[in-house]
């Protein structure tokens, strides 16, 4: 056993329990293969639900495909919800005493926030692929390059781990399995007040003014520049959907500026 | 006898306006078992978790070890065990994946976690149901894991909090064979406990908190004959019973409790009283006893006479 000492030593430590956690959950997906079959079934039925339910009746403003248009809305739809997923396992470990035992331990303090949310990255791949695959199936594609292409699906997964801090302050705020698990259901009507699914022209103006500063958004019209599907934005357009790739970014960093401090401080607190 | 292991020195600690803790002291020797006993809300596991690192205490200092649970906590928590109310494993993982995962967590190399997980799930009996997920555990299946997950590092100090709260007899006999197990191998253990069989079984020691502070300590015997000896009489006739109550009040100088229209009982006091005396005074009042008898208190009378013998501190 080595010393926490050190920084360097710490620094070590927190990467080498850090990967700990992350072997754990998965670890904990090898126990429950029906959740990777639903996980993964998970996108391909919304791939099919949205493309050709919905996909049927709604118009796309420039006269593209719909699943064309649908699938950036998709993809955003996937990445926002990793902070339930985040929240929720912060939750229940903070509920069923997991959390004290990981504070009554001598391992490096950060590597269960860090290791949550590097967990929550190395899982959403997998969904991500299965996404990018369902989409090429119903005629989907990128049209401009290899390069925007890559920057699209970084930005995604950029996003996603900006968000998972969100679901580490969440859980350890709410503490309670059962809460966190009634919080889900919120992450729906986000998704939806946005331009994932449809223009965002035709709603009235207080929420078309949320829809339009929703991150969801931002993505979803960043995603559809850089793979060149349809639905850019014409005519009087608020900044947000103007700039996506920017907005996106910089939701990214503000919410790592604001989350990360509060994760980590909500994690360290003694004293309860 | 070297220092104690565990020391607590005027530990306070509030949440808002409840005082859990208002000057509690504890000291428990290197290889004993510390009982901690006191009724819901007393601060038994405010201590705990205090002394496990896990809370700062408000003012008051504790050294596990020699270590300052504040300015120390590292170290200390290198020299600790605890486990809680409820099992603190992942339910979804393996018995054997917990272990190993918490034996990687404690930095023990990846074939030493194999290995130490191996040992513990041999030696307490969890070997069958290593690959199954926790999920499927019974109560007192996953309360052994949780405790033998503290064992992964062989600490110097072990919290056991309630540790069998919830639990079958049967299982609560396992755990408590397991805990045997450890002081005998020289662990020094806290138990807090709402079982007074638990500590008069387990602990070495006792000591009883009440509103935040230790209110008596002792082994159980001498906690025992703090009380002094219960006295029951049980009568032929009830009509008898209002001359046995002044009888025995005069004897014992407090006041029988009646427990059955023909049965009193009565503390009394640690000064001793010979039975045949007693005999004697009641014949003398015309009582007829169908059964006089002088009995050790029980630990759970010793514990409600000194937990209800304050009035409850606002």
């Amino acid at each position: 056993m080595t010393a926490l000492t050190s920084p360097l030593g710490r620094l070590r430590w927190t990467f080498t329990d850090g990967l700990t956690l992350v072997g754990r959950e998965l670890g904990r997906l090898r126990q429950e293969p029906g959740q990777i079959v639903a996980a993964l079934v998970f996108p391909v039925i919304m791939v099919v639900l949205f493309g050709y339910v919905f996909g049927s009746a709604i118009q796309v403003p420039d006269g593209g495909d719909y699943r064309e248009y649908l699938m950036p809305g998709l993809f955003a739809m996937v990445t926002f919800s990793a902070w339930l997923g985040v929240m929720t396992r912060m939750a229940t470990d903070a509920s069923r005493g997991v959390m004290d035992r990981f504070r009554s331990m001598p391992m490096a303090r950060l590597a269960v926030p860090f290791g949550q949310t590097g967990a929550d990255l190395l899982t959403g791949l997998p969904m991500l692929a299965i996404m990018v695959g369902a989409g090429l199936l119903v005629g989907w594609q990128p049209h401009r390059g290899l390069i925007p292409t890559a920057q699209a699906f970084l930005l995604m997964i950029v996003l996603r781990y900006a968000l998972s801090w969100v679901g580490v302050y969440v859980g350890l705020a709410v503490k309670n399995d059962q809460v966190a698990d009634a919080m889900v259901p919120l992450g729906l009507p986000f998704t939806m007040l946005s331009n994932a699914f449809v223009p965002t022209d035709g709603m009235p103006g207080w929420l078309r003014f949320l829809a339009d500063w929703n991150p969801v958004s931002a993505l979803t019209a960043a995603s559809r520049e850089l793979f060149g599907n349809p639905g850019a934005p014409s005519g009087n357009v608020a900044w947000p959907l103007a700039h996506p790739v920017t907005t996106v970014l910089l939701w990214s960093a503000a919410l790592l500026v604001i989350f990360v401090p509060l994760s980590l401080r909500a994690y360290m607190r003694r004293g309860r | 006898m070297t220092d104690p292991m565990v020391v607590a020195e005027g530990l306070h600690k509030s949440f808002g306006n409840t005082h859990a803790l208002r000057g509690l002291d504890l000291s428990v020797p290197r290889g004993t078992v510390c009982g901690v006993l006191g009724p819901n809300g007393a601060g038994k596991t405010t201590a705990v978790r205090i002394l496990a690192t896990l809370s700062d205490p408000d003012a008051g200092h504790a050294r596990i070890a020699g270590y300052d649970v504040v300015r120390e906590a590292g170290k200390v928590r290198a020299r600790i065990g605890l486990a809680g109310q409820y099992a603190a494993v992942d339910e979804k993982l393996t018995g054997r994946g917990n272990l190993r995962m918490f034996g990687r967590l404690s930095h023990l190399s990846r074939r030493d976690a194999h290995r130490r997980a191996d040992e513990l799930l041999e030696r307490f009996g969890l070997m069958d149901a290593a690959d199954r997920p926790v999920v499927g555990y019974s109560g007192g299946m996953r309360r052994r894991l949780d405790l033998i997950t503290c064992l992964i590092l062989r600490p110097d100090v072990l919290f056991l909090d309630e540790p069998t709260t919830g639990l079958d007899p049967r299982s609560r006999g396992e755990i408590w064979d397991s805990i045997r197990e450890l002081v005998a191998d020289g662990t020094t253990v806290l138990l807090t406990t709402q079982y007074l069989d638990e500590a008069d079984h387990l602990a070495d020691a006792i000591a009883v908190i009440d509103h935040g502070q230790v209110i008596a300590t002792g082994t159980p015997d001498e906690l025992k004959a703090t009380i002094g000896d219960r006295l029951d009489v049980t009568l032929e006739d009830p009509a008898a019973l209002p001359t046995a109550m002044t009888v025995l009040n005069t004897l014992a100088g407090t006041e029988p409790t009646t427990t059955d229209a023909d049965r009193l009982s009565v503390t009394l006091p640690a000064t001793g009283l010979r039975l045949a005396d007693i005999v004697r005074e009641l014949d003398h009042a015309g009582v007829a006893a169908a059964d006089v008898s002088l009995r050790r208190p029980t630990l759970d009378e010793v514990f409600l006479r000194l937990t209800n013998r304050e009035e409850p501190v606002q």
